[in-house]
């Protein structure tokens, strides 16, 4: 019999019970809660007068429509909506006995960057959030995906959610990642390879080599964007990268336990006989800094590439998918990347709103100014832990010298519910995960790319290549 | 929730792929924390040609006379017939809960984004998957033909055309046995509430930490 992958065995450690037509009761051990789709999950519980299965197992904080502007009170939010739905947890969370990290909590953040800085998430769990990208927390070798707000509700008073099995697909990345590339250049490159449907149905694990070089947050980053390859699970095998990340974390076992489960959290990895249902396998070398130019993640080229021609696209749907793109973007085929003129820059959300990031844009950025061109430069970091220890080292500083703005954390452009947004027609260099029409507000128009490269856009006015700048302001 | 038996309902055809949630409900309107009154914003930024916000009161808005919804011969229509991909992007449930608030009851399409089609069943919408050249053929003859009504009987797995014709489709047997009864999933996992427990005291053992309860200061 072939071994187990690792998605095989956190499934399997959490199976409740199975039914006969494959679906299964599966255990959440840690449910994160956000303002934006828990409301109706509590409204729910209420109004069938039910109560949490148990309330330790979440933790909640606000993060989709908090301003970045610095607020004290829920009532100071201007928008009415957001100031109600900021409330509403407050409320619920109350009520029903769950830990929130609200507002003024330098705890607070984006939810997948606040539960792995907090060790709320550690290897071998099981882990859910009403969000799509709570992949990210599979870098830590654990199960994490999204889930509707109907599945909260089901989660909040059962501690269990109905699953069907997914397939396994392993995307191995092996060989040295060039300089200048970084874990979000890996990323949009496997999403171009294998395209936005390339990963439906699959838990991937992403694996090799250059995978192994990454840092936790690296591979938080990686994770991160498994659904914009069409796969709601994505994961890293624990290694040491991964202990080192967890121990000392507030959550994290301590004495005796920390040794009991560091023995366990070892065995979390693919056994070397495993099968993939499907194997993905990209050289590193082959990866530059990318940049997305269309309204779909898996419209990338590389930075030193040209915006590719719908005509020599054989299929008859992604090519009717490329011209809408064109026209959405205000782009044409054949352009370079350094043609396309930047309006404001985002660096920030749970892709890239962690100090590793803050640290790469800051070091392209340093002693620079932003392009004239360039109306805004929003810099949110991911929590107010990250703001602090960036602040600790100055990486404000080397922002607000630039002419970026150095915002309170979290989702903030990433999905425009709050009032950092872009106009219509403005293109935008984006550190986030979405380019779809309308994502960072209204006729915006996203490009897709890595701290660095988005920080040296904001200094050009347009996109430059990393790999071109002086050694000492590249980052690898 | 609602059951889901035997069903028929005029067509609209929506000829896009990859529709992603985005599109279904503008994340504007899902600051929201109700379940309902989603539909008037269903496919917002198509079918106005204005920008929509919450509260605004949708009759007065200017739309979209090209946009598949507002043509008359698709009034009342509650099958969505769409390509591939759809429901792509955002977890957000206000997908299903804005396609059903409109009137929706069946949507088909060659396939959907994964997290979509679990949010449908647990709100009594049923996405049907059809091979893609079937789902080509259906949108010809929904183009030949105002006032297309197909006929959904999800007992029998079947979609049935104007002129007779069955076309059986696919579906899990669980989520099959839920829409047909109208069940709520808690409900029925609660019945398990002895497993459930019987499992945590296994996991207590063993893994003590995945217990520890987090704490607020
Ligand atoms: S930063 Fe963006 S992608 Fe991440 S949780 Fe917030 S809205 Fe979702």
């Amino acid at each position: 019999m072939a071994g187990k992958t690792l998605y095989d065995k956190l499934w399997d450690a959490h199976l409740v019970t199975e039914r006969e037509d494959g679906s299964a009761l599966i255990y959440i051990d840690r449910q994160i809660i956000h303002e934006v789709t828990s409301p109706q999950a509590f409204e729910g519980l209420r109004l069938a007068g039910r109560q949490p299965w148990r309330s330790g197992a979440s933790v909640a904080t606000i993060d989709h429509n908090v301003p970045t502007t610095p607020f004290n009170n829920a009532s100071d939010i201007v928008d009415d909506t957001s100031r109600i739905q900021v409330q509403t947890l407050q409320d619920n969370t109350r009520q029903f006995g769950i830990t929130e990290y609200g507002i003024g909590d330098v705890r607070q953040g984006i939810v997948h960057v606040m539960a792995p800085e907090q060790g709320a998430v550690l290897p071998g769990m099981t882990v859910v959030c009403g969000d799509s990208h709570t992949s990210t927390n599979g870098a830590l070798g654990c199960l994490a995906h999204g889930i509707g707000t109907s599945e909260v509700e089901h989660v909040l008073a059962t501690q269990t959610l109905v699953a069907q099995k997914m397939k396994n697909m392993q995307v191995r990345v092996e060989g040295d990642l060039g300089p200048g590339v970084t874990a979000k250049d890996v990323v949009l490159h496997i999403i171009g390879v294998i395209g936005t449907a390339g990963g439906n149905g699959h838990a991937i694990e992403f694996a090799g080599s250059a995978i192994r070089s990454l840092s936790l947050e690296g591979r938080m980053t990686v994770c991160n964007m498994s659904i914009e390859a069409g796969a709601r699970a994505g994961m890293v095998a624990v290694d040491d990268t991964t202990i080192d990340y967890v121990r000392g974390r507030p959550f994290a076992p301590k004495g005796a336990d920390w040794d009991k489960a560091e023995a366990y959290w070892r065995g979390l990895v693919s056994d070397a006989d495993a099968e993939f249902d499907t194997l993905i396998e990209i050289d590193a070398a082959d990866i530059r800094p990318q940049v997305s130019w269309g309204t779909s993640p898996e419209m990338v080229v590389p930075v030193d590439g040209l915006l590719p021609d719908p005509a020599d696209e054989a299929d008859e749907v992604k090519r009717s998918g490329m011209e809408r793109a064109y026209q959405y973007m205000g782009l044409k085929p054949g352009i370079k990347t350094s043609d396309i003129q930047l309006d404001r820059v985002f660096i920030g959300s749970c892709t890239n709103s962690r100090i590793e990031d803050l640290r790469a844009a800051a070091q392209v950025a340093k002693g620079h100014k932003k392009a004239d061109s360039v109306k805004q430069v929003l810099v949110v970091p991911g929590s107010g832990l990250v703001k602090q220890q960036a602040e600790q080292e100055g990486l404000d500083k080397i922002f607000i010298e630039a002419g970026f703005e150095w915002r309170q954390p979290g989702c903030s452009m990433c999905l425009a519910m709050n009032p950092d947004r872009l106009q219509p027609g403005e293109h935008c260099a984006s550190t986030s995960n979405r380019n779809f029409e309308g994502r960072q507000g209204n006729g915006g128009r996203t490009h897709l790319v890595s701290p660095a490269m988005a920080a040296a856009a904001a200094v050009a006015g347009h996109f430059v290549d990393i790999r071109d700048l002086a050694p000492a302001d590249q980052t690898a | 929730m609602e059951q889901f038996v035997k069903y028929t309902g005029l067509v609209a055809p929506l000829d896009r792929a990859n529709v992603d949630t985005d599109q279904i409900i503008p994340k504007q309107f899902l600051k929201s924390i109700k379940r309902t009154g989603f539909g008037p914003n269903l496919f917002d930024e198509w079918r106005y040609l204005d920008e929509g916000f919450p509260g605004q009161d949708n009759e007065k808005r200017p739309k979209n006379p090209d946009f598949v919804l507002n043509k008359p011969r698709y009034q009342g229509a509650s099958v969505l017939l769409t390509r591939r991909n759809f429901g792509c992007g955002s977890s957000r449930e206000h997908a299903p809960w804005a396609l059903m608030d409109f009137g929706f009851r069946a949507i088909i399409a060659p396939s959907y984004a994964d997290i979509f089609y679990n949010n449908c069943f647990k709100n009594g919408l049923l996405p049907i998957v059809l091979p893609e050249a079937t789902v080509d053929g259906l949108f010809k003859a929904e183009a030949a033909n105002t006032d297309f009504q197909l006929t959904i009987d999800l007992a029998n797995q079947q979609v049935i055309t104007p002129d007779g014709q069955a076309i059986g489709f696919e579906i899990d047997e669980f989520r099959k046995h839920c829409l047909l009864n109208g069940l709520d999933e808690i409900g029925l996992t609660l019945q398990q509430g002895d497993a459930i427990r019987e499992y945590e005291s296994r996991r207590r053992a063993a893994e003590p930490w995945i217990f520890q309860e987090p704490q607020q200061q």
